[in-house]
């Protein structure tokens, strides 16, 4: 694997937000043409699943497979466009210090953890229940809306034999992302409650999330 | 196997129906080439649907082909791969829309074209779940039945000419009654500049449940996955 590590020089004390996500928590916000979000893994390796939505009509929404066969490349990093599904360019990665993150793994939930682990995790937390939940209160989206989300922070390599492994993560503390916005969004994030899954290291921890005009 | 329905769908066509639960669709590429692309929902709960991650993530697989069960969000079976001469069907590469059929195969208007004009996939699949109540929202990550794509370690994508022979099929076994909805179109990464999209055949049949232990079997996943989908029907 040949990756080109993109690091930033915007300076936190810059950024009109800055905000702590807590390990198991959604998050739900508005990010403007032209500003720039940057998601922060503070401890290493936590997953921070993610959808984006086009604040002006939310029925355009991030779509993977677009996303994926427009740079035929499996893999998200600096430089690639995440399209909508009307096949606009929704945001930019402009800066990127870990260098994979998955779009194939999508998003736990009670179900997806019933049958991954077993019949009685049910009733642990998850990114489904965070995505509800942000969606409830917010009004705007619903079930119908979420759709495949991306993983920042997550290693989930494709194998030529077409296998799909949950490899160790590449992150670690202070690694970062950064997506420049081409349209207005709304940015739905759950930072993964994961407990089952050694990608984290069985240890979900918190993310740090700032904004640039 | 007691046939109930046959019928072909033509190359660009899209089409669908209710697979009971019980009931097989046998869908095979008839010239070989084929791609048929596919979404899955639940007939009653239109909610749940196909969910690509989730039955990706709980087989550690990309490729989907036999003894894979194809998962809704809701951890449970819409389709189990109970057959499958073909070998690799692709869960990456998704529908065109109308835009990316004009980049590749340029104008091909009903006005001159009639009923061979370029359809795409995208607008395959979004009229024909207008038919359900579904919609764009509706439109997730797709299953491109017949269709390879290779990762590369750096993980550049390149698809497969050839990997779906004329007669090649791939069998569903539906334990839900499970709507499909399906079109036969080209890939999107296809690289063949001519738009000629290949038909299909659909084949209808009951089935005995035991087809499908090759799948409920497979893995303890796929064991806890048809609990959970019998579960529904007490």
């Amino acid at each position: 694997m040949t990756t080109t590590l993109t690091v930033s020089d915007k300076r936190p004390e810059h950024a009109v937000f800055r905000e702590t996500l807590a390990a198991g928590e959604p998050w739900l916000h508005e990010l403007k043409t032209g500003q720039t979000l940057r998601i922060l893994d503070l401890e290493g390796n936590q997953a921070v699943d993610t959808l984006f939505y086009s604040l002006a009509d939310p029925r355009e929404r991030f779509d993977p497979q677009r996303t994926l066969r427009r740079q035929k490349n499996l893999y998200l990093t600096t430089g690639t466009v995440l399209y909508s599904n009307l096949g606009n360019p929704m945001l930019t990665i402009v800066a990127d210090t870990c260098g994979r993150h998955d779009t194939l793994g999508g998003a736990c939930a009670q179900e997806s953890n019933t049958v991954r682990y077993a019949l009685e995790k049910r009733y642990m937390h998850s990114c489904r229940d965070n995505y509800l939940r942000a969606c409830a209160h917010d009004g705007r989206l619903s079930k119908r809306d979420i759709g495949a989300n991306i993983n920042f922070f997550m290693n989930v390599p494709v194998t030529p034999d077409g296998g799909l492994t949950f490899e160790d993560g590449i992150s670690a503390p202070g690694k970062y992302v950064e997506l420049h916005a081409e349209m207005d969004v709304i940015v739905l994030i759950s930072n993964c409650p994961q407990l089952n899954n050694p990608c984290n290291a069985y240890n979900p921890t918190p993310a740090e999330l700032l904004i640039w005009n | 196997m007691d046939l109930l329905l046959e019928e072909t769908v033509p190359g660009g066509g899209h089409t669908s129906l209710i697979v009971k639960r019980g009931q097989s669709l046998r869908i095979t590429d008839l010239r070989g080439g084929a791609n048929a692309s596919v979404l899955l929902f639940n007939a009653t709960e239109k909610s749940e649907r196909l969910n690509l991650p989730d039955t990706l993530k709980c087989q550690h697989t990309a490729k989907l082909t036999a003894g894979h069960c194809l998962y809704s969000d809701m951890g449970r079976v819409l389709a189990a791969i109970v057959t499958d001469t073909c070998g690799w069907h692709d869960s990456i590469g998704g529908v065109s829309n109308a835009e990316e059929a004009y980049e590749r195969y340029g104008a091909g208007r009903y006005q001159e074209l009639r009923n061979a004009f370029y359809r795409n996939g995208t607008d395959n699949l979004l009229v024909e779940m207008g038919k359900w109540g579904l919609g764009i929202p509706d439109l997730l990550m797709t299953l491109n039945l017949f269709s390879r794509v290779d990762v590369t370690d750096a993980g550049a994508l390149n698809f497969v000419p050839g990997n779906s022979k004329a007669g090649d099929y791939v069998e569903l076994y539906a334990p839900m009654n499970t709507l499909v909805v399906l079109t036969s179109i080209q890939h999107p990464l296809d690289p063949n500049p001519e738009y000629a999209p290949r038909p299909v055949k659909l084949a209808l049949s009951h089935a005995e449940r035991d087809v499908a232990e090759l799948c409920r079997t497979s893995c303890e996943e796929n064991v806890r996955g048809f609990l959970n989908t019998d579960r529904f029907f007490l």
